[in-house]
């Protein structure tokens, strides 16, 4: 399985993320991970998907699927260099001896304490998944009492921007050996 | 009405029907109901548009199918919310798997109730997502003209396909100025018509590379017409050609380079082309499992060229060589252009091959087994003696022989349910089709399981002057299914006995719906039947013919096997020959 990172620019109507996630159920398609907001342009929504595939023709096929829904304006797959970021909210059992440890491993991975209790302490950190994964590893011994998680957003690198006004792009990438 | 500087106030339901006149349609089939109640209020005032009562729902979206298919036009259907919405989507699942351009308004709740699970309440387009190529639920009677004129270009355009408006009472019953948009504005929504030069060059360059070439020739060739432009490819190349079971008739099956339909129950030689073949110009077909069999041994030593306008099905099933995204009608002439005046003189050992192979297996049905009527003679029989007629037919066994033993000679005279095979599909859509073409000669083929799940909309025939012709072929079980019972289930005929030849009386159930009801058990009956609903033309006729319940389809690709194993009788493989090249 591969996972790829497919950036969907979409028009903001109702329906489109039901219409999306549909596609992905109905023909079996695996979403690791979805995120969806809007963007500079208030009439486009993005949504960022991360997909596991078995082989590259799957990934060709998800992208015409989607290309054929009207809303869907634009499918782009983001480079191995893209920057990948997710949002971790943890809130970890912390008596005052043990306080002191964990701000201490969240500061070594620039994260933040939102909020502070006498037993209690909720963590906010961003950054690639590889990231919080070991910010999560460190924490976990400390006791993760909830955890909430969001979906990846992705940017590629340098000046271009997937959302300039302009036709679809990539429509027809068509199947070759 | 013109437009004018200060728009003019219309109710929702006004501006509905004053969209529908302006994209031009003609006929709604549909039955009214609660939520859709104020758009039948000017409906039935305008001039432009008939409204064709129909008894059930889904004959509604049957016979909006098959106006579209006799017409080319975007056919429309119309129901009420809630069950009257629901019994549209089987016609709208099989428009979306045929490819076939229809148009569905709904009656939708008021919006303030939409989501309160209000009386009959259904959310329709969450429901048909999956089945439409798209939808629209309109809550403000100012949006309505925009989405229709947008719902009519999506179905018309690029692969066609069913589409959805869902419209709220309250939206249908306000009034707003009524604006219509001089554009369709569809960002996402660019169809590739026009092929790339340098994809036909590719694929002119593989078919001068090959020795055994196949034309495999879909249902999209149909929906483009591209029908003058497939012929003068044939005469051009002088390549062999096989029409798929949704592409009958796209090339005359005179043409001696026509080897017939592939698939499952597709002949000798068009199976044998596909499996024999060194490169696939595959024109507006999907490889759809039907054709192909077990994919991984389908024409194993082919290269292909995939042609087709929705880039999602090239590279969908079988990898491609040349990839050719765009029209059809285009990509042929395109190719006509390239290839024209070159000497393609290679295929002529392999032209011989399948034509012989053409000869040996032809189906010639005996006009009875054991003294009851053979439903293969009877099909084909009817085929001979109405010509050009259009032909609609429902799913089974009847469907089967009607596409191997019909007259295929014309274009666009084809209807049936292929992709989702429908049972039902028969009695509606020849209908629609006789409606959309009300000069031409309409048979609906048609089995009694098949005839039983729709068969009302014979008085709705009736009624509105809808003179069609259904034969009924009367095997008295479900066919198909019972034909796979003695092959793969032992002979358990479980559940497929519909005891049809003791009710319902098929010609007296057609008296009773204002149809001529007749019969035929014998060969010469068969001939006088044919002849006598030939003469009728003022009112529907249904003619039973009672036929041999153990025939069955041959030849025939067991599902999930290979085309190599196709059979043409029971435990009978044909004879290969041997090898041509």
């Amino acid at each position: 399985m591969n996972t790829h990172t497919l950036s969907v620019i979409v028009e903001n109507k109702p329906g489109v993320l039901a219409r999306i996630s549909g596609l992905f159920a109905r023909r079996g398609y695996n979403i690791d991970s979805l995120a969806v907001g809007p963007t500079e342009r208030a009439e486009i929504s993005r949504i960022t998907l991360q997909v596991s595939v078995e082989h590259a023709g799957s990934l060709e096929q998800i992208t015409k699927q989607l290309n054929k829904l009207i809303e869907v304006l634009k499918i782009v797959e983001l480079e191995e260099n893209a920057v990948r970021r997710e949002l971790v909210l943890v809130k970890m059992k912390a008596d005052p001896v043990a306080r002191s440890q964990i701000i201490e491993i969240v500061q070594l991975f620039r994260g933040k304490t939102v909020d502070v209790h006498n037993d209690s302490l909720v963590i906010e950190a961003t950054g690639s998944p590889d990231k919080l994964e070991a910010l999560l590893e460190m924490l976990r011994p400390y006791g993760v009492r909830e955890l909430v998680q969001s979906g990846l957003v992705a940017l590629g690198r340098g000046s271009k921007s997937l959302t300039d006004r302009g036709a679809k792009v990539d429509r027809a990438r068509p199947g070759v050996r | 009405m013109a437009d004018h500087h200060k728009p003019t106030e219309l109710t929702g339901a006004q501006a509905l029907v004053e969209s529908l006149e302006r994209v031009g349609v003609d006929v709604i089939f549909g039955i009214p109901g609660g939520a859709i109640l104020p758009a039948y209020d000017p409906l039935g005032q305008s001039t432009l548009l008939r409204h064709i009562l129909v008894r059930h729902e889904q004959g509604a979206a049957h016979a909006a199918e098959g106006y579209a298919m006799a017409t080319g036009r975007v056919g429309v259907c119309m129901a009420t919310s809630g069950p009257g919405a629901t019994n549209l989507v089987t016609g709208l699942a099989d428009a979306m798997l045929d490819s076939v351009p229809i148009v569905a308004i709904t009656g939708q709740v008021s919006s303030a109730a939409i989501g309160t699970d209000a009386f009959q309440e259904a959310d329709i387009r969450g429901i048909t997502m999956p089945i439409t190529k798209h939808s629209f639920l309109i809550t403000r009677a100012e949006d309505i003209p925009g989405a229709i004129k947008a719902a009519f270009h999506i179905a018309a355009t690029g692969r066609p396909g069913p589409v959805l408006v869902d419209i709220s009472k309250d939206a249908l019953s306000s009034t707003a100025p009524f604006n219509w948009p001089p554009t369709v504005d569809l960002p996402g929504y660019k169809p590739t018509r026009t092929p790339h030069p340098r994809q036909i060059r590719e694929a002119a360059r593989l078919i001068r590379e090959s020795s055994r070439p196949v034309l495999y020739v879909g249902g999209g060739v149909v929906k483009a017409e591209a029908y003058e432009e497939l012929a003068e490819l044939v005469k051009v190349t002088q390549i062999p050609v096989v029409t798929t079971l949704m592409a009958r008739g796209a090339l005359p099956d005179s043409n001696p380079l026509h080897m017939g339909m592939p698939g499952m129950h597709g002949t000798v030689a068009a199976v044998g082309a596909l499996q024999r073949s060194d490169l696939l110009i595959t024109l507006g077909a999907r490889f759809d499992d039907r054709v192909t069999g077990k994919l991984s041994s389908f024409a194993p030593e082919a290269k292909v060229i995939h042609a087709d306008i929705d880039p999602a099905e090239i590279g969908k099933n079988r990898q491609v060589d040349v990839p050719i995204v765009g029209d059809v009608k285009l990509v042929i002439a395109e190719l006509n252009q390239v290839l024209r005046g070159e000497d393609l003189d290679g295929f002529a050992a392999w032209v011989t091959y399948l034509q012989a192979l053409k000869a040996k297996y032809v189906v010639e049905p005996e006009p009875t087994k054991e003294g009851i009527l053979s439903p293969e003679y009877v099909i084909k029989r009817l085929g001979q003696l109405s010509g050009d007629a259009i032909y609609a037919s429902g799913v089974g066994q009847h469907q089967m022989w009607a596409a191997q033993l019909l007259p295929f000679e014309k274009p666009g005279r084809w209807l049936n349910s292929g992709g989702a095979g429908t049972m039902g599909y028969c009695v509606p859509a020849a209908m629609g089709a006789k409606v959309g073409a009300p000069d031409e000669v309409v048979w609906g083929i048609d089995g009694d399981g098949c005839f039983q799940m729709t068969n009302q909309e014979l008085v709705t025939c009736t009624l509105n002057d809808i003179p069609i012709k259904i034969a009924v072929i009367n095997n008295e079980s479900l066919g198909m299914v019972r034909q796979w019972q003695t092959l793969f289930y032992g002979e358990r005929y479980s559940n497929t006995d519909l005891k049809s030849r003791r009710v319902p009386d098929f010609p007296m159930l057609a008296e009773a719906m204002g149809a001529v009801g007749l019969r035929a058990e014998t060969p010469e009956e068969v001939d006088e039947v044919i002849a006598k609903a030939l003469e009728i033309n003022d009112r529907p006729v249904v003619v039973e013919f009672v036929v041999h319940k153990d025939a069955m389809v041959w030849p025939m690709v067991a599902a999930g096997t290979s085309n190599d194993d196709i059979m043409i009788a029971k435990d009978l493989a044909p004879d290969w020959e041997e090898e041509i090249l």
